[in-house]
C-alpha cells in the first residue's frame, strides 16, 4: 500500500477512535465544573461599538452520548415537561425544538437561562441543580433542535411519542428573537 | 428400479479402467484441476471445503481464546468482594462480550466447521455444494467477529448481556452505539450460519456417494443434517428480533415500546424462540462426534442406530417448543407456562436414550481402547449429565423462580455447553487431527490437558451451583463481603486458572504435533467411516476412484466389495449428484472453481452493515456495492456451460482416463 | 449481616419452604440418577476394556429401553412434585392480605404500603418490613427497564416489566433480617440494587408502620435547622422527598425516615454517619453510574445536613 494511503487510513482510524472515545465515554466520576459559566454571557446581540470577541463555548457533553441521555432523563426528572412540553414542543413555555431562541442559542447562553431563570416563568435552577447536570441539560436542549450529531443524540422515548426523536431532528439554524 | 440399477455397470478389480498407471495419471490430473493455487489472491479465492473448514475451525478457536481471556478477567474481578480490578462499565462490557463471542463466534461456527470439513469426506463426495457461497459464509463470520472486537477496542462493545433485553437495550436506556453493534453482529453471524447450513443440507441430500442411502449415513452426518435444519428454522427469529431492535434504536419504530403498542416481552419470545434451538444447534453435532468416537474406541457400531437418529430428531423438534422456560419469572399465565415445563422435562428423554445407547455400546465393546478422544467422550457422562439434571430442575417453575438469573443457571449452562459440546469437540479435534493434518497429536500431553480440564472445569463451575442456591445473582460486577460468597468465588477463580493451563497444554500439543507429531496413515484409529478411506490429509479432490458403500461401516465391511466408480472428468471439477433417499446416481455436475467474488461480496456486505449503524442511508447506498459484487459473482462464465452430464455404463474414449 | 440471609435453602417463609422442599426432593432424585449413570459408565468401561460382555444387540437395546422407562418414571415423579409444589404455592392467596406496591427504578426500590385511606399510606425505599404469619401481596411496577424482585428467603422471583403489573405473594414466618436483590440485569449498577427485608412480630410491624406515617420531625437545634435549610435550598430537594418540608422530588428514594433504615444506596452501604457522609459527598465513587450526582456541599453544609438527617427516624 502506498505511504499516502496508509496515512489517510491511519488518520481515518484515529478520527474514528477519537470520535468513538468521546461519544461512548461514560463520565460518571467527573467532578463538577469549577467555573460557573454565567459571567460574561450576553443575552442580547446589541452592543455598542464593535462586538466583543467571545469564545465559542460548548457544553462538555456535546459529543457525549451518556451526557445527552442524562440530560434527557433530567429533563423529565426536573419537571421541564409541564412548561416546555414532554418532547420539547412547548406548552405554557416556549418550544425548544424550533429555531427561535429568545435568550440565545449558544451553550453558555442556554446555561445562563437555566441557571439564572428568565422573566415570565422560567425558574432559576442555579444552586439547585449541580453544574454538570445543567451542562447535560444544555446538551440535551441543543439536541432537541437538531444541533447535535445524530449518532450521539438520544433515541426515541420509551413512552408515548409526540415528536420525532432527537436523533432525527432536522438541524435548526437558531434565530434570536427576544420575543416569544 | 432394478432396470435402472442394471444400467450402471459393476466394476470389478479386474476392470482395465482401474489400472494403477491410469489411476496415477488421473490423480495427477485431478490434483491440478482441484488444487487451489498459490499467492494472496488464490488464498482469498479458496473454495475447497477442507480449506474453508480449517479456516473456520482456527478462527473459531481464536475467538474461543479471546472469550476465554474475557472470562479470566471476570473471574479475577469476582475473586474478591468489592474488587476494583474492573470498573462496572468494563465488567458489563466484558461479560456481554464473553457471552456473545462464545455463543455466536465460537460455539455455533466451530460445530458447523467440523461439518464443513468432515461431511463431504464422510459421504464420499469430492466437494461441498455451493462452494463459493460457503466461502462467503466464512468471510462474513470472520468480518463479523473482527467488527465486534474492533468496536470493543473502541469502547463501543455491547454491554447489555448476550441476550440484550429491551427496554434496557432499547433507545432510551442504552445510549451510544453499543446496542447497535450487538444487533449488527447478529446479522453477520446469522447470514454466515444460514449460508453454511444451506450448503450442508444440499450436500448431504444430493452429493452422497451411491450406496449410501439415508439409513447408511454416519451418525455424525445425521447430526449435521438435523442441526442444519435447526439453523434454518431458528435463525430467522433472531434476525427479525435484532432487526426490530436496531430499527427501534435508529429509526424510532415502536416494536418494544409498550406505551405505543409494543411489548418488551415480544423481544424475549422472539429471542428465545431462536435462543433455545441455538443451544441445541451447539449440542447436536457434539452428539454426532460422540457416536463416531465411541464407536471407534469400542470397535463396534453404536447400539441402536435408528433410535439414535430418532432421538436427535426428537430433540430438535421438541427443542423448538421449550423457549418459554427462559421466561418463567416474567409473570406469564401459569397455565401457559406449565406446557413448557412439560416439554422441557420431555426433551430429556431422547437425550437419555442416546446416553444409554452409548453406555450399551461401551459395555459391549470388542476391546475398548481408552484413547484420548475416548476420555473426552467419556467425560460427557459425568459432566453433561450434571447439567442435564440441573436443567430438569430449572424446568420446574417454582424452583426456577428461585434459581433463575443466579449462578445456579450459570453453572447449569456451562455444564451442558462445555460438558455436552466443548469436551466432545476437543476430543473430536484430537480424533480427526490426523486426518486433517497427517500427524497424530501427542498422547501424553493429550491426557494431561484432558485431566487438567476436567479438574479445572469442575473446580470452576461446581461451586457456582452453591453460590446460586445461596442467593448470588448473575451479571453482577461485585458482591458484598458480608454475604459469605468469597470462598466459593475464589475457588471458582482458581479453577479458571486451571482451565487456562489445560487449554494452553492443548494448544502446545497442537503446535508441537503439527511439526513433529507421529505421521498418521490413512486410518490410525481403525475407524469405520469413509473419511478414513483416503489419505491423511486428503487430496484436494478427496477420493479417486469414487468409493461406493454397501453398509453403515464401510471400512469394517470391506469384504462386501462394493464397486468403485470411475469416469468423472479429471479435467473439470465434476461431482456425482445422487438421489435423496437411496443415493442412486442421478447426473454429473460441474462445480464452480476458485473465485474472488465471495470475498468481495463479503466486504461489500460488511461495509453496508457497519455503515447502516451510523447512518440509516447506509442501507440504501451500501447495497449498491453489494449488488455489483453479486452481479460479478453470478456473471455467466464464457464458454464453459455448467452441463449436467448423464451417467452411463459406457464411457466414451474422450471421457476415459487414459 | 449474617450469612445465608439470601439463601434459597434457608427459608424463612412458607412459600420459600415449599420451594426448598421441592429442591431437596429433586436434588435427591437427580443425585441418585447421576450416581447410577456414572456407575454404569464406569462399569461399562471396565467391561468394554476386557471385552467381557457377550450381550447381543437385542439384549442391549432391551436394556436401553428399560433404562428409558425408568427415566420416564423418574421424570414423571419430578414433574408431579413440581406441579404439587406449584399448586401449594398458589394456595397462599387470601382476600385480607397486606398489600404493598413496589416500583423498580434504576437502581433503587420504591416501596409503598397501600391503604384505602390515603393518609395511612406509607412510602419508603429499599427496605420492606413484614409482619410474620400474614400473607402479603406485592404489586410490582417498573419506571424504566426490566428488574426482578427477589427475596430468596421468602419466595421465588418475578420481573418488574414496564407497562405491566405483576403480583407476587409471600409470607414471612421467622422473624429476622433478610436480603433481597434485583435479579434481572438492569444496567450499570444492577449489582448494587438490593433491599433489606425485616420480618417482625405484628405489633412491632404496626408500630413501625405508624412511625413511618408521621412527617419529618421539626428541627430542634440550630444545626438541625441549618441542615434542613441546606436540604431545601440545595440539590437534595430536587430529587428527594421529605414529607413536612419543601423537599418534594420524586425521582429518588423518599428520605422522610432515612435514619431508621439499616442500609443506604439500595443495600450497598450500612447506614452510619460516616458512610452517609461519603455517599452524599461522592456517590459516583461508591456506585459509579447511579443517578445521584456529587452534590458539591462544603464541609459545614455537609455536617449540618448529616445532623438533620439523623433526626429523620
Amino acid at each position: 500500500m502506498k505511504p499516502r494511503m496508509m496515512m489517510v487510513l491511519c488518520a481515518v482510524m484515529c478520527g474514528a477512535l477519537i470520535a468513538a472515545c468521546e461519544r461512548e465515554t461514560r463520565r460518571y466520576k467527573e467532578l463538577p465544573a469549577a467555573a460557573n459559566r454565567e459571567t460574561g454571557v450576553r443575552v442580547s446581540q446589541l452592543e455598542p461599538g464593535m462586538p466583543q470577541q467571545r469564545a465559542d463555548v460548548k457544553s462538555p457533553y456535546q459529543e457525549n452520548a451518556w451526557g445527552i441521555s442524562e440530560g434527557k432523563r433530567l429533563y423529565a426528572a426536573y419537571n421541564c415537561a409541564p412548561c416546555h412540553g414532554v418532547n420539547g414542543g412547548g406548552a405554557i413555555g416556549p418550544a425548544l425544538i424550533d429555531d427561535m431562541w429568545i435568550y440565545g442559542a449558544k451553550a453558555d447562553q442556554i446555561y445562563a437561562t437555566i441557571s439564572q431563570g428568565r422573566p415570565d416563568g422560567m425558574p432559576s435552577f442555579g444552586g439547585h441543580i449541580p453544574t454538570q447536570q445543567i451542562w447535560q441539560l444544555v446538551a440535551y436542549v441543543q439536541s432537541m433542535a437538531g444541533e447535535v450529531r445524530a449518532t450521539t443524540a438520544a433515541g426515541r422515548n420509551d413512552a408515548q411519542m409526540g415528536a420525532v426523536p432527537e436523533s432525527r431532528q432536522p438541524a435548526q439554524t437558531p434565530i434570536q428573537t427576544g420575543h416569544r | 428400479m432394478t432396470a435402472h440399477r442394471e444400467a450402471h455397470p459393476r466394476l470389478t478389480e479386474n476392470d482395465p479402467r482401474l489400472d494403477a498407471d491410469a489411476l496415477e495419471r488421473e490423480r495427477r490430473l485431478l490434483e491440478r484441476t482441484w488444487a487451489g493455487g498459490r499467492g494472496v489472491i488464490a488464498w482469498l479465492s479458496e473454495v475447497d471445503h477442507k480449506a474453508i473448514g480449517r479456516r473456520f475451525i482456527v478462527t473459531a478457536f481464536a475467538f474461543f481464546a479471546l472469550a476465554g481471556v474475557l472470562a479470566a478477567l471476570m473471574r479475577i474481578q469476582l475473586a474478591r468482594p468489592e474488587n476494583h480490578f474492573l470498573s462496572p462499565d468494563a465488567y458489563n462490557q466484558i461479560f456481554t462480550m464473553h457471552g456473545t463471542t462464545m455463543m455466536f463466534l465460537f460455539a455455533v461456527p466451530v460445530v458447523l466447521a467440523m461439518g464443513i470439513y468432515l461431511v463431504p469426506l464422510m459421504i464420499g463426495a469430492r466437494a461441498m455444494a455451493f462452494p463459493r457461497m460457503l466461502a462467503y459464509g466464512y468471510w462474513m463470520f470472520l468480518f463479523g467477529g473482527i467488527f465486534l472486537y474492533v468496536m470493543f477496542a473502541l469502547n463501543i462493545g455491547p454491554d447489555n448481556g448476550w441476550f440484550s433485553y429491551p427496554p434496557l437495550a432499547g433507545p432510551a436506556y442504552s445510549y451510544g452505539k453499543r446496542g447497535d453493534v450487538w444487533a449488527q453482529l447478529i446479522t453477520f453471524t446469522e447470514v454466515s450460519g444460514l449460508v453454511v447450513a444451506t450448503c450442508l443440507v444440499c450436500t448431504i441430500f444430493k452429493l452422497r456417494t451411491p450406496g449410501m442411502s439415508l439409513n447408511r449415513m454416519p451418525l455424525f452426518v445425521w447430526a449435521m443434517l438435523i442441526t442444519s435444519f435447526m439453523v434454518i428454522f431458528a435463525m430467522p427469529s433472531i434476525v427479525i428480533s435484532s432487526t426490530c431492535l436496531i430499527l427501534d434504536r435508529l429509526v424510532a419504530t415502536q416494536f418494544f415500546n409498550q406505551a405505543e403498542g409494543g411489548d418488551p416481552l415480544l423481544w424475549q419470545h422472539l429471542f428465545w424462540f431462536f435462543g433455545h434451538p441455538e443451544v441445541y444447534i451447539i449440542f447436536l453435532p457434539a452428539l454426532g462426534m460422540m457416536s463416531e468416537i465411541i464407536s471407534t474406541a469400542a470397535r463396534r457400531k453404536v447400539v441402536g442406530y435408528m433410535e439414535m437418529i430418532l432421538s436427535m430428531t426428537a430433540t430438535a423438534f421438541i427443542g423448538f417448543g421449550v423457549w418459554v422456560h427462559h421466561m418463567f419469572a416474567t409473570g406469564l399465565p401459569q397455565f401457559g407456562v406449565s406446557f413448557f415445563t412439560a416439554s422441557s422435562i420431555m426433551i430429556v428423554i431422547p437425550t437419555a436414550i442416546q446416553i444409554f445407547n452409548w453406555i450399551a455400546t461401551i459395555w459391549t465393546a470388542r476391546r475398548l481402547q481408552i484413547t484420548v478422544p475416548f476420555l473426552y467422550a467419556a467425560s460427557f457422562f459425568f459432566v453433561f449429565i450434571v447439567g442435564g439434571l440441573t436443567g430438569v430442575m430449572l424446568a420446574s417453575v417454582p424452583l426456577d423462580r428461585q434459581v433463575h438469573d443466579t449462578y445456579f443457571v450459570v453453572a447449569h449452562f456451562h455444564y451442558v455447553l462445555i460438558g455436552g459440546s466443548t469436551f466432545p469437540l476437543l476430543g473430536a479435534i484430537y480424533f480427526w487431527f490426523p486426518k486433517i493434518t497427517g500427524r497424530m497429536m501427542g498422547d501424553r500431553l493429550g491426557r494431561i490437558s484432558f485431566w487438567l480440564l476436567f479438574a479445572g472445569f469442575n473446580l470452576t463451575f461446581f461451586p457456582m451451583h452453591l453460590l446460586g442456591l445461596d442467593g448470588m445473582p448473575r451479571r453482577v460486577y461485585t458482591y458484598p463481603g458480608a454475604m459469605g460468597w468469597q470462598g466459593l468465588n475464589l475457588l471458582a477463580s482458581a479453577g479458571a486458572l486451571v482451565i487456562f493451563v489445560s487449554l494452553l497444554v492443548y494448544l502446545v500439543n497442537v503446535a508441537v504435533s503439527l511439526r513433529a507429531g507421529a505421521v498418521a496413515g490413512d486410518n490410525p484409529w481403525g475407524a469405520a467411516t469413509l473419511e478414513w478411506a483416503t489419505s491423511s490429509p486428503p487430496p484436494p479432490y478427496n477420493f479417486t476412484p469414487q468409493p461406493t458403500v454397501a453398509s453403515r461401516e464401510p471400512l469394517w465391511h470391506s469384504e462386501l466389495r462394493p464397486p468403485a466408480i470411475v469416469g468423472l472428468r479429471p479435467d473439470d471439477r465434476e461431482v456425482l449428484v445422487t438421489y435423496l433417499l437411496d443415493a442412486e446416481p442421478d447426473h454429473r455436475y460441474s462445480m464452480p472453481g476458485p473465485s474472488l467474488w465471495p470475498f468481495l461480496a463479503a466486504i461489500a456486505t460488511s461495509v453496508m452493515f457497519v455503515w447502516s449503524i451510523f447512518q440509516a442511508q447506509g442501507v440504501v447506498w451500501g447495497s449498491i456495492p453489494v449488488f455489483i459484487t453479486l452481479v460479478g459473482w453470478f456473471w455467466p462464465t464464457k464458454g464453459k456451460a455448467r452441463l449436467e452430464r448423464g451417467v452411463t455404463g459406457r464411457l466414451t474414449a474422450r471421457e476415459s482416463v487414459s | 449481616m449474617t450469612p445465608h440471609i439470601q439463601s434459597i435453602i434457608h427459608p424463612a417463609g412458607i412459600e420459600a419452604a415449599r420451594i426448598s422442599h421441592l429442591w431437596w426432593v429433586m436434588f435427591g432424585i437427580c443425585a441418585f440418577v447421576w450416581f447410577a449413570v456414572a456407575a454404569a459408565t464406569l462399569i461399562a468401561i471396565r467391561r468394554g476394556r476386557h471385552a467381557a460382555s457377550a450381550a447381543t444387540d437385542r439384549q442391549a437395546s432391551f436394556a436401553v429401553a428399560s433404562a428409558g422407562v425408568v427415566s420416564v418414571i423418574a421424570l414423571v415423579a419430578l414433574l408431579t412434585q413440581s406441579v404439587v409444589t406449584g399448586r401449594a404455592l398458589d394456595s397462599i392467596r387470601t382476600p385480607d392480605a397486606l398489600r404493598i406496591q413496589v416500583t423498580g427504578n434504576q437502581w433503587w426500590w420504591d416501596v409503598q404500603y397501600e391503604n384505602p385511606t390515603p393518609s395511612l399510606r406509607v412510602t419508603t425505599a429499599n427496605e420492606i418490613h413484614l409482619p410474620i404469619g400474614r400473607p402479603v401481596a406485592i404489586d410490582l411496577l417498573s419506571n424504566d427497564v426490566i428488574h426482578s424482585f427477589w427475596i430468596p428467603s421468602l419466595q421465588g422471583k418475578i420481573d418488574l416489566i414496564p407497562g405491566r403489573l405483576n403480583e407476587i405473594w409471600l409470607q414471612a414466618d421467622k422473624p429476622g433480617v433478610y436480603r433481597g436483590q434485583c435479579a434481572e440485569y438492569c444496567g450499570a449498577q444492577h449489582a448494587k440494587m438490593a433491599m433489606v427485608v425485616v420480618a417482625e412480630p405484628p405489633d412491632d410491624f404496626e408500630r413501625w408502620l405508624a412511625a413511618n406515617r408521621a412527617s419529618a420531625p421539626v428541627p430542634v437545634t440550630p444545626e438541625q435547622e441549618r441542615g434542613k435549610q441546606v436540604v431545601e435550598r440545595g440539590p437534595c430537594a430536587m430529587c428527594h422527598t421529605i414529607t413536612g418540608t419543601l423537599a418534594g422530588g420524586h425521582s429518588a428514594p423518599d428520605l422522610t425516615h432515612i435514619a431508621s433504615r439499616s442500609s443506604l444506596a439500595a443495600g450497598s452501604l450500612p447506614n452510619s454517619p460516616g458512610y452517609l457522609a461519603g455517599w452524599i459527598t461522592d456517590p459516583q465513587h461508591i456506585k459509579p453510574g447511579n443517578h445521584m450526582p456529587p452534590t458539591g456541599l462544603n464541609a459545614d453544609e455537609l455536617q449540618a445536613v448529616l445532623t438533620y438527617l439523623e433526626t429523620l427516624k
